[in-house]
């Protein structure tokens, strides 16, 4: 052994000065820059204005016809796999339900390392147990689990280094986002709308895991919006942030979206507009201090989570260079937002909806609740959900994953909050008889009963000028899945129905679609290692790997 | 993908469903969730609590009352958490399997609500002479799989909804079970009850009680039928003659 040892390390060290170094750490200039390393994709929406669209372009719509599969990774969890994994320098970091790292390699699916997260007893998750993925700084990943940890682990040991303790998992708080990384700090916010949490978004020294700042989502006694809560109906009034945020380095600005006040479906408990429920959050980077914010539903009755990702693009508008926010919501309107200001420029429905009959000059809606017992469109899933959508600045088109001609009864409830509990206030249901009104993606039969009685997805492209449906593409069950955009128009997707689909981004014809088996309930991403353009998509309970045929 | 926007465009969303409200009173559950729920029972419950439910010394689940919870949030979670010091373990099970257990734990007190109003013995006659119930339906082997299988509707329908079915049809089909009809390029006529679909495919079972899986690009024509092609029995039975056969429906729990 010692021979082999003397023989082999010069000859390692040699190597490794002649080849460019490859695993250098991943600086905050690096995430500030992502978009000039395509190979590599740094953040969960692919870098901080979450535009989802990759400069890519090895794969066209021409050779996409030739992508095959080149590995699957199957995960050891039976629950719906909604991350979206990182790859940094040919390393692929991916969660696994319920908190789990795992490290592969990027070309072929081999897995260094994993990383076990034991998840407490205690946890109450809404919505399953799921993961949607890491933020990476250094050689740090970090890791928000369900039982509402933040975690740094090692990228090259996969040992955990810090881990501390952001809310009270037996109350109802629990992670599911990718945090983002900003500067030196870690941001993430809480889920549990259901439970009657009071959401926060805070920030974490990314090298002590110390609260830097913490910025709750619903005001106290004597902070501005504070009277929008009936008595103390704000002590319970929800407001989760579970979906990664975004960053205008110019502004200094990070933005998230913040989900339904509770109890969910009785608003008569809360009267007012419950500020700043179903709304998005401008905070200064740095301090947590809240800039501006903008409200997409007050009041709601209807459990429209504003958790969205919000899409970040520099566009003219009415002739002047401006930053704009473009925002397809649950509540089934497309709004265009300055971004700078929070000022309301356009608003436009991009599903069929009755709950308003329209935006007013500051993009308050205009309610038209229905009658008890009549379908409310869209229904409780929304006319999206936390979907990942796209922009591409080669088309100037929005892309959203919609679902259409969709409905639910809303039932209210008085309902008395207890901590750890589900606070809801009465129930949604399906105006289908024998249609479930929440179509399960766990373990979900590969059968769909729902059908077009109940309503379907699709994949719009809206012109974020007009509010123009440039093209749909229509499917029949409904969909879940993230798009991802590239720099040759080429656009892909998936859907409940397991089919991984790309379409052209200017006309939305369909490429090239191959059947994974399972529903996709994640947003696809694309990489480069070695000279060759891979799109990753996790499917069922599997992570799937694509590049063009040899 | 015209072919899919015509076939959307057809079928008119239901804005108002007559009948809605009173499913809601009689079975607050969707069918949908309560067969999921069926199916989950049967793999995971059946062993310990029972067909009926009351197979555990002091527990019934029929009876709707339970010791430890009330609420369908409490059954759903006591589901997920299991009863520590008994032999009832934590259940891991996601969120559409959870609403189904406890969709399908109530509705087995629902179904055995309503007391036996016809005599079961004459209802099977009934339906297997007179109804001509089996030259589409099956139950336990016998009859034609052109029409859904029978055998375990009495553990999956409320005595309510087997009436109403047998009086207005339509109304209360399944959405998935709609009957569809397909004309491929070549011109062939294809029709049978649809079993599953997706964008690109649909997948039957036909007039021929054959398994087949089309492909829409193939098709010239292709329409899903909400008609139902069951006829309504509200004429050819008398009420006595109803309550008979939902008497003799209900005693249908299907080969376990």
């Amino acid at each position: 052994m010692k021979f082999v040892k003397r023989l082999l390390l010069p000859a390692m060290l040699s190597s490794c000065l002649l080849i460019p170094i490859l695993h250098a750490q991943i600086t905050y200039d690096r995430l500030l820059r992502a978009s000039d390393e395509p190979q590599n994709w740094l953040t969960y929406s692919g870098g901080y204005a979450s535009q989802r669209y990759s400069l890519l372009k090895q794969v066209t719509p021409i050779n996409v016809k030739n992508l095959e599969q080149k590995w699957v990774f199957q995960a050891e969890s039976l629950e719906k796999f909604e991350t979206t994994p990182l790859v940094v320098d040919g390393i692929m970091y991916l969660t696994q339900a319920p908190s789990d790292v795992v490290a592969l390699d990027a070309k072929n699916g081999r897995v260094f390392w994993i990383y076990r997260y034991v998840v407490s007893t205690d946890v109450r998750p809404c919505c399953g147990s799921v993961n949607h993925g890491l933020a990476i700084l250094g050689d740090t990943l970090y890791l928000a689990t369900l039982d509402a940890h933040l975690v740094a682990i090692d990228a090259k040991g996969g040992r955990p280094l810090w881990n501390v303790k952001v809310a009270n998992a037996s109350a109802g708080y629990a992670m599911t986002l990718a945090p983002l990384v900003v500067k030196d700090k870690v941001i993430i916010g809480v889920a549990g709308g259901e439970f009657g949490i009071r959401g926060f978004v805070a920030a974490y020294d990314a090298s002590s895991g110390r609260e830097v700042w913490r910025t709750y989502t619903v005001p106290g006694p004597g902070e501005p919006g504070h009277e929008t809560w009936q008595g103390d109906s704000w002590e319970h009034g929800g407001g989760p942030v579970w979906l990664t945020g975004s960053y205008d380095p110019n502004l200094n600005l990070t933005y998230w979206g913040t989900g339904n006040p509770g109890p969910d479906w009785n608003p008569a408990q809360r009267a007012g507009d419950n500020l700043y429920s179903d709304s998005v959050l401008a905070l200064d980077a740095d301090t947590g201090k809240l800039k501006w914010y903008f409200q997409f539903t007050p009041n709601d009755p209807y459990d429209y989570d504003a958790v969205q990702i919000p899409v970040l693009v520099d566009g003219v508008w009415n002739g002047s260079a401006r930053k704009l926010m473009l925002w397809a919501n649950r509540n089934g309107f497309f709004y265009v937002l300055d971004r700078a200001t929070g000022q309301f420029l356009a608003g436009y429905p991009f599903i069929k909806l009755n709950w308003a009959s329209g935006l007013d000059a500051k993009g308050r809606p205009i309610p038209t609740p229905q009658p008890e017992g009549m379908p409310t469109f869209p229904g409780l899933q929304g006319g999206t959900n936390w979907y990942s959508p796209s922009y591409s600045p080669r088309t100037g088109l929005f892309y959203v994953s919609a679902w259409e001609d969709y409905a639910s009864v809303f039932i209210r409830e008085a309902q008395t909050f207890e901590e750890g509990r589900r606070f809801v206030g009465g129930r949604p249901t399906s105006p289908i008889p024998g249609a479930q009104n929440v179509p399960g993606a766990t373990r979900r039969p590969p059968i769909n009963v729902w059908t077009e009685a109940a309503g379907h997805g699709a994949v719009i492209a809206i012109d974020p000028h007009t509010g123009e449906k440039k093209w749909k593409f229509p499917m029949t069950d409904t969909t879940d899945s993230g798009l991802l955009t590239t720099a040759s128009d080429l656009l892909f997707t998936g859907g409940r129905e397991g089919y991984f689909q790309a379409l052209d981004a200017r006309t939305g014809a369909l490429l090239w679609k191959t059947i994974l088996g399972g529903p996709i309930v994640a947003g696809p991403m694309t990489y480069q290692v070695d000279g060759k353009q891979f799109v990753a998509v996790a499917a069922g309970h599997s992570m799937f790997a694509f590049a063009l045929r040899e | 993908m015209r072919l899919q926007i015509a076939l959307i465009s057809a079928l008119i969303f239901p804005v108002a469903i007559p009948g809605f409200a009173a499913q809601e009173r009689t079975g607050q559950y969707p069918q949908a969730e309560v067969e999921v729920g069926f199916n989950l029972y049967n793999t995971n419950c059946i062993t310990c609590h029972g067909a009926n439910g009351d197979s555990v010394s002091g527990v019934s689940l029929r009876s709707g009352q339970f010791r430890r919870v009330s609420t369908d949030s409490e059954l759903n979670r006591l589901i997920q958490t299991g009863i520590p010091g008994t032999a009832m373990p934590p259940g891991r099970f996601g969120t559409a399997d959870l609403a189904g257990l406890v969709a399908y734990v109530r509705s087995m007190r629902d179904f055995d609500t309503r007391p036996a109003r016809g005599d079961a013995a004459r209802g099977r006659t009934l339906v297997e002479g007179k109804g001509g119930c089996l030259s589409c339906h099956r139950i336990n082997g016998k009859g034609s799989r052109v029409a859904p299988d029978l055998s375990d509707v009495g553990a999956v329908r409320a005595p309510d909804a087997i009436e109403r079915k047998m009086t207005d049809s339509s109304s209360s089909m399944l959405p998935i079970n709609r009957s569809i009809r397909a004309v491929t390029r070549a011109g062939k006529v294809i029709t049978g009850r649809r079993l599953n679909e997706d964008t690109y495919t649909v997948q039957i079972i036909d007039s021929e009680e054959r398994l087949v899986s089309l492909l829409k690009s193939d098709l010239r024509e292709y329409a899903v039928l909400k008609t139902s092609t069951m006829p309504s029995f509200k004429n050819t039975f008398t009420q006595t003659e109803l309550d008979d056969v939902v008497t003799y429906l209900r005693t249908l729990k299907g080969a376990r």
